[in-house]
């Protein structure tokens, strides 16, 4: 299920401006790969391009190509619909449907497209999807509630089970973590390391640690200066970016000199 | 009295001289009471003159803020003097806009209860001179005119506002929104002569029509729709439409299951007082619909009566037992209030019952 992501020269523009430039890079199936890098250098508007999420806000475009097991994502012909359905993503703002009860949130991306379920599939995907956000047994006795009625951490858990409900072939979780506390963190942590067996997935974070801890691969990304585009700086084994950098700034960065 | 408890508890630095919570109202209860005095004196002196009470209450009313705001001055100091005074000045203004709601709904009701009878409700004016008869036929008017005109005006504007909030972009967008702004101004009677010409193209001069009211109504109820549901769809949270994306599904099954249901409730409530606006609508209907005592259930033939029309009629042609007409013309006016004040209150129930719950 989990595919292999080709970078290959993409600049990404909000209108004239130029927020990320020339980034190029390689991400293997069934890897964890963390994205880290100083505040406003373009790390969220980078994962927004991997399923085409950037577009959605106006007059946002991309130059360049992006492939997903080969195909590239920006070529003409291409429906964005399609790509969202392969490539799932995580927000950093929990944001469950108000109007939907717990479990009309996990089943959202299939109901949400007029697909029809028996009773029994619906039951078994539900189930299956929070036990994989590790969700179940805290609102098991309730999910016909409200999914705005839970906390913030068991909010976005169950963001990330609506997310794998639709069994994507990617996962891109943006902060994922951001809004949480210490142990839910754990609690997520965890289940990205369960879900690397089968997804490719993709963590921007300011965690120095979460990094270090969950990825197999980092990107470390910079900006020169207010009103530059970001660039990707060093791109590396995460052992290698923590303890032996190549560049200057990735270390400055990794040990807290600076950002 | 205030300013011992300050010296007695000198120890609390924050403490400070404060008024009784009862002493504004000994304070208004005085000025009221000089007041009065005040008017019987100058009055005492010509006889057979009664006193004058609305007089005195608003001379009292004008002496409150200026005794509070002194009294308060010398105990409490000057931040809470100003705090007392904007207090009171607040809470007259609000009793100011209440007084004429107040005066009204009172006299439509005393002067309505006359004839709000069975007879009312279960008669037209048909072959009626003096006394008796009812309303039913501007009842059955005004309820297949409004259904109609909100029938037609929902869909447009509803999709009107998708438009602009989830697609419009551009000259197109401006200028529909340009055009609704200045819909929203046009003045009723134009919107009347607008239905009534158009009617009077297609079928001849003099045509009036249940279905031209209802078109008139539509003009000054779809710029109302747009702008109420314009507003409520803003409301809703981008993350959301996002988080629906990014499960892929398509935009248009975005709006229909994301953002239309979060948003339901506050579009509800707006085409409800939406019909409220227009239900009470009379210049357009009378160039439109035109004037009638009879029964008429076919929007698309003969004329028809609606409330405010009905009430119109009976205020400017009464016949020679003038209060019979009066009290109709009354009734009829309590009866629109009534469908008003309840659609409001729907509105209001919606509004509860389709916000979407939080909590457990
Ligand atoms: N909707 C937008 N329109 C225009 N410019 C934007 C928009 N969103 C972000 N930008 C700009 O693009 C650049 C990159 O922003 P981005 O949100 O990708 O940063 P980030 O690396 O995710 O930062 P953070 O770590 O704070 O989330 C910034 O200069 C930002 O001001
Ligand atoms: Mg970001």
């Amino acid at each position: 299920m989990s595919k292999r992501i080709e970078v290959r020269d993409l600049d990404v523009y909000y209108g004239k401006f130029k927020a990320v430039e020339g980034i190029t890079l390689n991400i293997e199936p069934r890897s964890v790969t963390a994205f880290i890098g100083p505040s406003g250098c373009g790390k969220s508007t980078f994962i927004r391009t991997l399923n085409r999420m950037h577009e959605v806000i106006p007059g946002a475009w991309v130059d360049g190509e992006v492939l997903i097991d080969g195909s590239n994502l920006y070529e003409a012909g291409v429906d964005p619909v399609l790509v969202r359905r392969q490539v799932g993503m995580v927000f950093q703002r929990p944001n469950p449907f108000p109007t939907m009860s717990i479990r009309e949130n996990v089943l959202a991306g299939v109901k949400l497209n007029n697909k029809r379920l028996s009773k029994s599939d619906a039951d078994d995907l539900v189930e299956r999807s929070l036990k994989g956000a590790n969700l179940w047994n805290e609102v098991k006795d309730r999910l016909e509630k409200p999914g705005s009625g839970i906390s913030g951490g068991q909010q976005q858990r169950l963001c990330i089970a609506r997310a794998i409900a639709v069994q994507p072939d990617v996962l891109l979780m943006d902060e994922p973590c951001s809004a949480l506390d210490p142990i839910s963190t754990l609690a997520i942590e965890d289940l990205i390391e369960e879900l690397k067996t089968e997804y490719t997935i993709v963590i921007v974070t300011h965690n120095m640690q979460q990094a270090s801890r969950v990825s197999d691969r980092t990107a470390f990304f910079n900006i020169a200066g207010t009103g530059q585009p970001g660039k990707l700086i060093e791109y590396d084994d995460t052992s290698t970016i923590f303890s032996n950098p190549s560049e200057q700034s990735t270390e400055d960065y990794v040990s807290g000199k600076f950002g | 009295m205030a300013a011992s408890t300050s010296a007695a508890s000198g120890t609390n630095i924050y403490a400070a001289g404060l008024l009784g919570k009862r002493t504004p109202w000994f304070v208004l209860a005085g000025c009221l009471a000089a007041s009065f005095v005040l008017f019987w004196l100058l009055q005492a002196g010509t006889p057979g003159a009664t006193l004058n009470v609305a007089g005195a209450i608003i001379v009292g009313a004008i002496f409150y803020p200026l005794a509070i705001y002194t009294i308060s001055l010398l105990v409490e100091g000057a931040r809470k003097a100003k705090d007392r005074l904007v207090t009171a000045l607040v809470y007259g203004a609000f009793l100011l806009a209440l007084a004429p709601l107040i005066t009204l709904l009172s006299t439509v009701v005393a002067n309505g209860l006359a004839r709000f009878d069975l007879e009312f409700f279960t008669y037209s004016m048909r072959s009626i001179v003096g006394a008796g008869g009812g309303f039913v036929h501007a009842m059955v008017g005004t309820l297949l005119m409004t259904l109609t005109a909100t029938v037609i005006s929902v869909p447009i504007g509803l999709m009107t506002s998708v438009y602009l909030v989830e697609y419009g972009r551009g000259p197109l967008a401006r200028a529909i929104t340009f055009f609704v702004d200045v819909m929203t101004g046009i003045p009723s009677i134009v919107a009347g002569l607008f239905a009534y010409s158009i009617f009077a193209l297609l079928f001849g001069p003099g045509t009036k029509l249940g279905i031209a009211g209802a078109i008139s109504l539509t003009v000054l109820m779809i710029p109302v729709v747009v702008r109420s549901s314009e507003d409520m769809l803003k409301l809703v949270p981008n993350e959301l439409r996002e988080a629906s994306y990014a499960l892929g599904v398509p935009k248009w099954l975005t709006i229909l299951k994301v953002v239309l249901p979060t948003s339901i409730a506050g579009i509800m409530t707006g085409v409800i007082l939406a019909i409220a606006r227009i239900i009470g609508e009379t210049a357009p209907l009378l160039v439109a619909a035109g004037f009638t005592n009879n029964l008429n259930y076919d929007m698309l033939n003969g004329r028809m009566q609606s409330l405010p029309v009905a009430v119109y009629y009976q205020y400017v042609s009464p016949g020679v037992d003038v209060q019979a007409y009066l009290d109709r013309a009354w009734a009829g006016a309590l009866t629109l209030i009534l469908i008003v004040m309840l659609l409001n209150i729907i509105a209001r129930l919606i509004a509860r019952y389709f916000a979407p719950k939080s909590g457990r």
